[in-house]
């Protein structure tokens, strides 16, 4: 017996390729555009200036986008990213200054993560156990963090005093001197503060931490168990209990890996900024959300990939950088990333109606 | 001690099984036998106690009395896995897939083979279940082509193998199929048909619940006709006609 099927070369094949493709082809537009119209824009310095200040963003959006694959959503990323930077600012200040700094930063990353598990434990469970809507519960949540943060810090960002963390979020993996030559992890010995104008960075701690954790993220969605499950669960919720995959169980481990990300974003900005602020992540609801849709994911749940949401980051951050060097009023930049979210939900509309056809 | 014939042994014997919702008895003392190799449809109008029997029998409800032997031994289910552990799959009509998937996924839902990669973390094992599940399509004579598509972009009938190839596959004892031709156009029927014909074939006994009496007629070795909970008819299907299975529905032979 032979079941074939009409191949489909028709709209839907193109529509779907297009919807594959069409945030890549953005992306090398604009990298393109901006690199004839904007003088400085193509060269090593900016690029790793707009890969360290998507940093925070995008990772915030490897949590988001496996909320997102599982059909939900998480807006309370950004405010539970600022309750855990307050929080590990503060046990950051605590310790006896006498502490090492690795010591200092895995104590605050620990005390942040601590709060921001509890908070994606409870959106996990409104949302496996009592059947609360995604939207609803992270909502809640939203609520909730941004309380907590800013009664903890007084409504005003906590300043840390510890010496060197400053030089760890914005330091280098290496470092080059056109005189003193190349060196590992920090500047040349020796140098004056004149000749330091002249050193050049290379691989910035925080790009290569969001690139670690974009690759285990990646290797867990698109390999395991665990990331299959989050596609069966987005794609038929019935089917995948049905089939005898933990439900409850897996939506409450997404929420928490959404929450583990937006803590790790709040350590982060504490490392970079030497200070953790309530209102730390306030802008990222939007710009998390935008990065994984425009990066392919359906807000219909079922489909995305952490490469994907790259791609979407990329786009806000290459936006955001371009404007800036082409001197036009940053806060066009929210029309352009509005615009783009609306044209990517558009597609993937497109897509779904088709899909059902 | 009597002794028993593995071939007269039926593998699913229901025996007196009843179920109550509140007041209402929506399955009254019925019985019911299918040895191996057998299509026994369920016929009956709705509100019969056809879905309630079956939901008892893939243990989605436990029966207020009456006992489920499976090859003899008597069984208790608490859950559809349980059922599902034990040999009994149940391809629903909505066939519970994963349309954003692949076939070979949506047939190891739930049961993902591994491999370790690198010896640190297990990784799920495609090209197993690729391998696998191109076996057990031929075992059924199915052919797909491109089994990595999304079952989103199959077509109904394609749909309904690949429910049936992921109930075969796990080894099923007993395939119990909820109006399986409901939603396809007269070429795909004749397909699942077919489908269920290479399941008698291969000994696995299939019941089916459906409106349809042309699908009835096509696969049935027997018919059992419910109304109103009560077990009205047992008959095997060469020796009844249409209208012989319409007045034992509704009641006026």
């Amino acid at each position: 017996m032979r079941l074939q099927s009409i191949e489909l070369r028709s709209s839907r094949f193109w529509l779907d390729t297009l919807s594959q493709i069409w945030a890549w082809l953005f992306l090398l537009g604009m990298v393109a555009f901006f690199s004839v119209a904007g003088e400085g824009f193509l060269t090593p310095f900016n690029i790793q200036a707009i890969l360290a200040n998507m940093a925070i963003l995008m990772i915030i959006a490897i949590g988001q986008t496996y909320v997102i694959i599982s059909g939900g959503i998480d807006l309370s990323v950004g405010w539970v990213m600022g309750m855990a930077a307050v929080i590990s600012a503060t046990v950051m200040n605590r310790l006896p200054e006498s502490s090492p700094l690795w010591l200092v930063v895995l104590s605050g990353l620990f005390a942040g993560l601590l709060a921001a598990w509890i908070a994606g434990l409870v959106n996990g469970i409104l949302i496996a156990r009592l059947n609360v809507p995604p939207f609803i519960a992270t909502l809640g949540m939203f609520g909730i963090a941004r309380g907590i943060g800013f009664l903890l810090s007084g409504g005003m960002p906590v300043p840390i005093y510890v010496r060197g963390l400053g030089f760890l979020g914005n330091g280098f993996l290496l470092y080059h001197h056109p005189t003193a030559g190349w060196s590992f992890l920090s500047p040349p010995p020796g140098l004056t503060q004149a000749e330091l104008r002249n050193l050049t960075g290379y691989f910035p701690f925080v790009v290569l931490v969001m690139l670690v954790l974009l690759f285990i993220a990646h290797i867990l969605l698109s390999r395991t168990k665990f990331g299959l499950h989050t596609y069966a669960i987005g794609g038929n919720k019935e089917a995948a209990m049905r089939a005898g995959i933990p439900v409850a169980r897996r939506l409450i481990a997404i929420y928490m890996l959404s929450a583990t990300f937006a803590a790790i974003a709040g350590i982060v900005y504490n490392v970079r900024f030497t200070n953790g602020a309530a209102n730390a992540g306030e802008a990222m609801l939007l710009d998390t959300v935008a990065a994984v849709v425009i990066g392919g994911a359906s807000l219909f749940g079922g489909a995305g990939t952490v490469i994907g949401t790259l791609i979407g980051a990329l786009i806000i951050s290459v936006l955001a950088n371009g404007l800036v060097i082409l001197r036009v009023n940053p806060f066009w930049q929210f029309i352009a990333v509005g615009i783009v979210i609306i044209i990517a939900v558009l597609i993937d509309q497109a897509r779904e109606k088709f899909a059902q056809e | 001690m009597e002794t028993r014939d593995i071939r007269t042994e039926p593998v699913l014997r229901a025996v007196n099984l009843t179920k109550r919702f509140g007041g209402l008895i929506a399955v009254n003392n019925v019985s019911l036998d299918i040895h191996a190799g057998e299509v026994v449809a369920l016929a009956g109008d709705n509100g019969a106690g056809k879905s309630t029997l079956i939901k008892m029998i893939s243990g989605v409800y436990r029966p207020d009395a009456g006992h489920i032997y499976l090859e003899g031994r008597e069984i208790t289910m608490a859950s559809p896995l349980e059922a599902r552990s034990l040999g009994i799959e149940t391809i629903y009509q909505d066939l519970a897939l994963c349309e954003n998937l692949d076939a070979t996924v949506n047939i190891f839902l739930g049961r993902e083979p591994t491999k370790r990669l690198f010896g640190l973390f297990k990784q799920v094992d495609r090209n197993l279940m690729l391998a696998e599940s191109n076996k057990v399509l031929d075992r059924l004579d199915i052919h797909i082509p491109n089994l990595r598509r999304p079952i989103r972009q199959m077509s109904g009938g394609q749909r309904q193998a690949v429910a049936i190839a992921r109930a075969v596959y796990w080894n099923a004892r007993l395939v119990i199929m909820d109006e399986p031709t409901a939603a396809l156009g007269v070429p795909e029927q004749r397909k699942v048909h077919e489908l269920i014909h290479t399941l008698k074939r291969q000994n696995v006994p299939v019941i089916i619940i459906s409106h349809n009496l042309q699908d009835i007629f096509a696969v049935a070795d027997r018919i059992v006709v419910m109304r109103r909970g009560h077990k009205v008819g047992d008959v095997p299907a060469g020796e009844v006609t249409d209208d012989d299975l319409v007045a034992m529905m509704v009641g006026s032979a």
